[in-house]
């Protein structure tokens, strides 16, 4: 007989559910979203999960596999030699059914996140080394894992105090364009909820893009708030210069390690 | 059965799809008119096929290649497209796609730089120059991005995970569409006064394809039905480079940005085989020439181990390699448990593009049906018979922006909601319906297995007259099996559900494939047939053109528009035109 993995995959929807054990043929450098699709198409037709482009580009699959965050659709099932892979929906989101969540709450984050707002009309001169630090930022493909992860929203359902790392990422990217000119800090130390995170790293863990989340976007956003409203000098030099970046600039580059 | 119910939404523009060209559209229909403006997509906001796109978006600024310009964009498209393209997209989009980049650049997009601090643009096959606006190797990420929050800043209402099936058609014109909600399978009305048509290819008829899931057609079968003309439907791209093994893998792309960085291809043998079929361009040859010479080898017996050729990049070093195409190094890393810094790998062609679709006024992106807009892969006349890479992105941009102005001047030009038909509306419900009714029935997922089978072997990279016939006849009889398609569950987030419309559009556009496929008797780009294997000059001169009547697609053909003189005479230089203005100033 064919060798065989053994899936224990949540089965239900808003109202429960459980786990239900699946066999399936092994194949070379199978996927969990491979080992999902046989069950799907051979054994249960209406097994939810969500999925696009199966090459870690879209961010649509991401679940629980064995406790841990991950893409379907880049988890090896030979990672799990020997062991019954067990696939669960992201806790931190409300189940529609199987391993597909209601990420609703993530678009209306987003659409508080005032766009960029360039200083100057495009073509853009810009250097790549400026280029570099909002880049990493542009990797994001909006799986939602690290939102999945962090324990403010998981744990204490701080959805109204916090809009969580991914956000957090965004926000970064338009802050940190060298040619933006939109104010960000009072949303930031406010709705956004900045100063929530306590700074544990477990976002930048389950980061499928490899975006040092905590590191890179958030520690340097912190401090923007905090020059901004704890620092008297600078406080008192934004008012005499009336401008936001002339009061930035210094506390970016100093943290910019 | 219990009264079906459905909720009606009314808007002055909807438009199904939610890629690049569907965002692009709904923001030039909405910004600043004061119109009703609803983008519907089957999947979530920013997952849509546009995410996965690698390599680039072409656009002429000559940031590198200073004679690069408009008429040798032109040049390039047309004759990469073997001359079948509608002259007039060509033009519109060779000259407005710089535009269209910068303005993603002010809405956001932070593209590679040269030293000077400009975009930064790499070469690409059958491109005269460096032309490629490029991220790293995640560019359709970074379109799909940007254009996703410039939307939903622009006052655009998003219904997502909302399955279209049926286009409403009222005294000739467009009344709007009808569908389901995914979640919970709730069915909606959307009436509006125009609708545009964003939803993508359908290389997913194929069964070695780099598309997603979604890349089913729906748009194309849906106005097709509704009365709209198809065209260039033989023309469909088979990429050289997908990924061969293991065989989870098969098929996803290895972009173009391999070879444009200057990966090499070899076969078994370890000869450079590019020599043997296009000497002076080798592996940036246009991708129906790779495609086919990688077969070709494959069939003489000089294939790799998993039937394909060998590419390589590791002599550029690993730092260049890591910077430059960052996705590939890690999806080899952990799908294949490969380091392309270090060593080559296997590839073969894989579907990647569908050149035919809905055809449209060059303009306005205006199909046939009034009030019916259509943009980006689901149109066609841009890309003739073989799309050049890049050209996809920056089409998305130049159309879908020219569909949603179409769109709203069609509204401007004062035209109210059209009445829809209620018995209608309550047929389309119960043919919905209908399979969870059937019992033991076939499965959707195993019909559609065995339509790829059938499209790869009948319809594939290699044709003949005798193949597509065979390949006609198992596609009507599949077509006639999957009548009885059931499933069983509930109507909350039911995939088996939701793959039976794929399907049955999926099975409307391979016949239509087919059918052209037999009526073009040469080879030409993409279509090649062995058959008939050379370029015939009265082939050129024409198009086919299909409709539907609800029994029978009808064929015919349409004289392909003659470019006027100023842009004919770009072709009687014997060389680009950049590079006759290149020499000229160097002998000045
Ligand atoms: C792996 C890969 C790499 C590529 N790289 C490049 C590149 O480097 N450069 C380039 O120029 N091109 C590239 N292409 C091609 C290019 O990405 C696509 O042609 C292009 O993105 C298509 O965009 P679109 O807007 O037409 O539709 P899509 O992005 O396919 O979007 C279709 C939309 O329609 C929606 N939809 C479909 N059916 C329905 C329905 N029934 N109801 C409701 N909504 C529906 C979908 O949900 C989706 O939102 C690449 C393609 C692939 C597969
Ligand atoms: S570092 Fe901050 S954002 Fe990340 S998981 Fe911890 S608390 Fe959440
Ligand atoms: S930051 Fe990383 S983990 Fe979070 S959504 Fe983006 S890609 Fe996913
Ligand atoms: S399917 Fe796209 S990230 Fe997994």
């Amino acid at each position: 007989m064919a060798e065989e993995f053994t899936l224990s995959v949540w089965r239900g929807d808003a109202s429960g559910g459980h786990e239900v054990e699946y066999r399936v043929p092994k194949e070379t450098g199978m996927v969990v979203l491979d080992a999902l699709h046989y069950i799907q198409h051979n054994l249960a037709p209406d097994l939810a999960v969500r999925w696009n482009c199966k090459a870690a580009h879209c961010g649509s699959c991401g679940a629980e596999v064995n406790g841990v965050p991950k893409l379907l659709c880049k988890t090896r099932m030979d990672d799990y030699a020997g062991q019954t892979v067990s696939v669960r929906p992201m806790k931190t989101f409300p189940v529609i059914k199987d391993l597909v969540t209601d990420v609703s709450w993530n678009y209306q984050v987003a659409q508080e996140i005032p766009p960029l707002a360039p200083t100057v009309p495009a073509p853009f001169n810009m250097q790549q080394i400026d280029a570099d630090r909002v880049q990493e930022f542009h990797r994001c493909i909006e799986c939602f894992l690290c939102q999945d992860t962090c324990h403010v929203l998981r744990d204490h359902h701080g959805r109204d105090k916090y809009f969580g790392p991914r956000f957090m990422v965004k926000i970064a990217e338009f802050e940190m364009h060298p040619m933006d000119g939109a104010d960000r800090v009072p949303l930031l130390a406010h709705e956004a909820g900045v100063n929530m995170c306590n700074v544990t790293k477990c976002c930048t863990e389950v980061c499928p893009q490899h975006i040092r989340i905590t590191d890179n976007a958030i520690i340097p956003l912190k401090e923007r708030v905090a020059d901004r409203y704890y620092d008297p000098v600078r406080m008192l030099l934004r008012r005499l210069s009336g401008r936001k970046k002339a009061a930035d600039a210094p506390s970016s580059t100093s943290v910019a390690t | 059965m219990k009264q079906e119910t459905y909720e009606t939404l009314d808007y002055d523009i909807i438009v199904i799809g939610a890629g690049g060209s569907g965002l692009r559209a709904a923001v030039a229909a909405s910004e600043g008119s004061g119109l009703k403006v609803a983008v519907i997509t089957k999947s979530l906001l920013g997952k849509a096929h546009t995410v996965m796109a690698e390599g680039g978006v072409a656009a002429s600024f000559g940031n590198l290649d200073a004679p690069d310009g408009w008429e040798t964009h032109f040049y390039d498209t047309m004759r990469s497209g073997h001359f079948i393209n509608n002259y007039r997209m060509v033009e519109i989009f060779a000259k407005e796609a710089p535009d269209r980049v910068l303005e993603l650049e002010s809405w956001g997009a932070v593209f590679d730089r040269t030293p000077e601090g400009r975009i930064m643009q790499r070469p690409f096959g059958a491109h005269t120059f460096r032309r490629l606006c490029h991220i790293g190797d995640h560019t359709g990420l970074e379109l799909i991005r940007t254009m996703q929050y410039k939307a939903i800043h622009t006052g655009i209402d998003v219904f997502q995970e909302v399955t279209m099936t049926k286009l409403l058609i009222s005294h000739g014109r467009v009344a709007g569409a009808f569908g389901y909600f995914r979640a919970d399978g709730r069915f909606v009305l959307f009436r509006a006064r125009a609708v545009v048509l964003a939803t993508g290819g359908w290389g997913k008829v194929y069964k070695v394809t780099s598309n997603s899931w979604e890349s089913t057609g729906d748009g194309a079968a849906l106005a097709f039905r509704a009365g709209a003309d198809l065209m260039d439907m033989e023309m469909v791209q088979f990429h050289p480079t997908g990924m061969v093994w293991p065989p989870g893998v098969r098929g996803i792309l290895v972009t173009e940005g391999v070879r444009g960085e200057g990966g090499l291809l070899y076969n078994s043998e370890g000869e450079r085989f590019m020599q043997r079929y296009d000497p002076e361009r080798m592996e940036l040859s246009s991708r129906d020439v790779v495609a086919r010479s990688i077969f070709k080898e494959v069939q003489a017996g000089r294939g790799t181990p998993h039937g394909g050729a060998w590419l390589d990049i590791s002599h550029k070093g690993p730092e260049y390699v890591k910077m430059k195409l960052p996705g590939m190094y890690e999806q080899f890393l952990t799908l294949a448990d490969l380091d392309i810094t270090k060593e080559r790998f296997e590839v073969a062609p894989t579907c990647h593009y569908t050149m035919g679709g809905l055809r449209v006024e060059p303009e306005t992106c205006a199909t046939n049906i009034p009030g019916l807009f259509a943009a980006g892969e689901v149109a066609c006349g841009l890309h003739g018979a073989n799309r050049l890479g890049g050209n996809s992105l920056s089409d998305l941009l130049v159309f879908g922006r020219r569909a949603g102005m179409g769109a709203r001047e069609y509204v401007a030009g004062g035209v109210a909601l059209a009445e829809v038909d209620e018995a209608e509306i309550g047929q389309e419900m119960e043919r919905v319906l209908a399979p969870f009714e059937r019992e033991g029935g076939v499965n959707p997922y195993h019909i559609h297995e065995r339509l790829q089978e059938i499209m790869t072997n009948h319809a594939g990279i290699m044709r003949s007259g005798e193949i597509l016939e065979q390949g006609l006849q198992k596609v009507l009889e599949l077509k006639e099996e999957a009548r009885n398609m059931s499933i069983q569950g509930s109507r909350t987030y039911n995939p088996g559900w939701h793959a039976v419309f794929d399907v049955e559009n999926m099975l409307l556009l391979s016949e239509g494939i087919i059918r052209s496929a037999l009526e073009r008797k040469e080879s030409r780009g993409a279509h090649w047939r062995t058959d008939f294997p050379d370029e015939l000059p009265e082939w050129q001169k024409i198009n086919f053109v299909e409709r539907y009547d609800g029994e029978a697609i009808r064929i015919r053909t349409e004289p392909v528009k003659e470019m006027p003189e100023y842009l004919a005479k770009l072709f009687t230089y014997g060389k680009a035109p950049g590079l006759v203005k290149q020499s000229e100033k160097k002998e000045a």
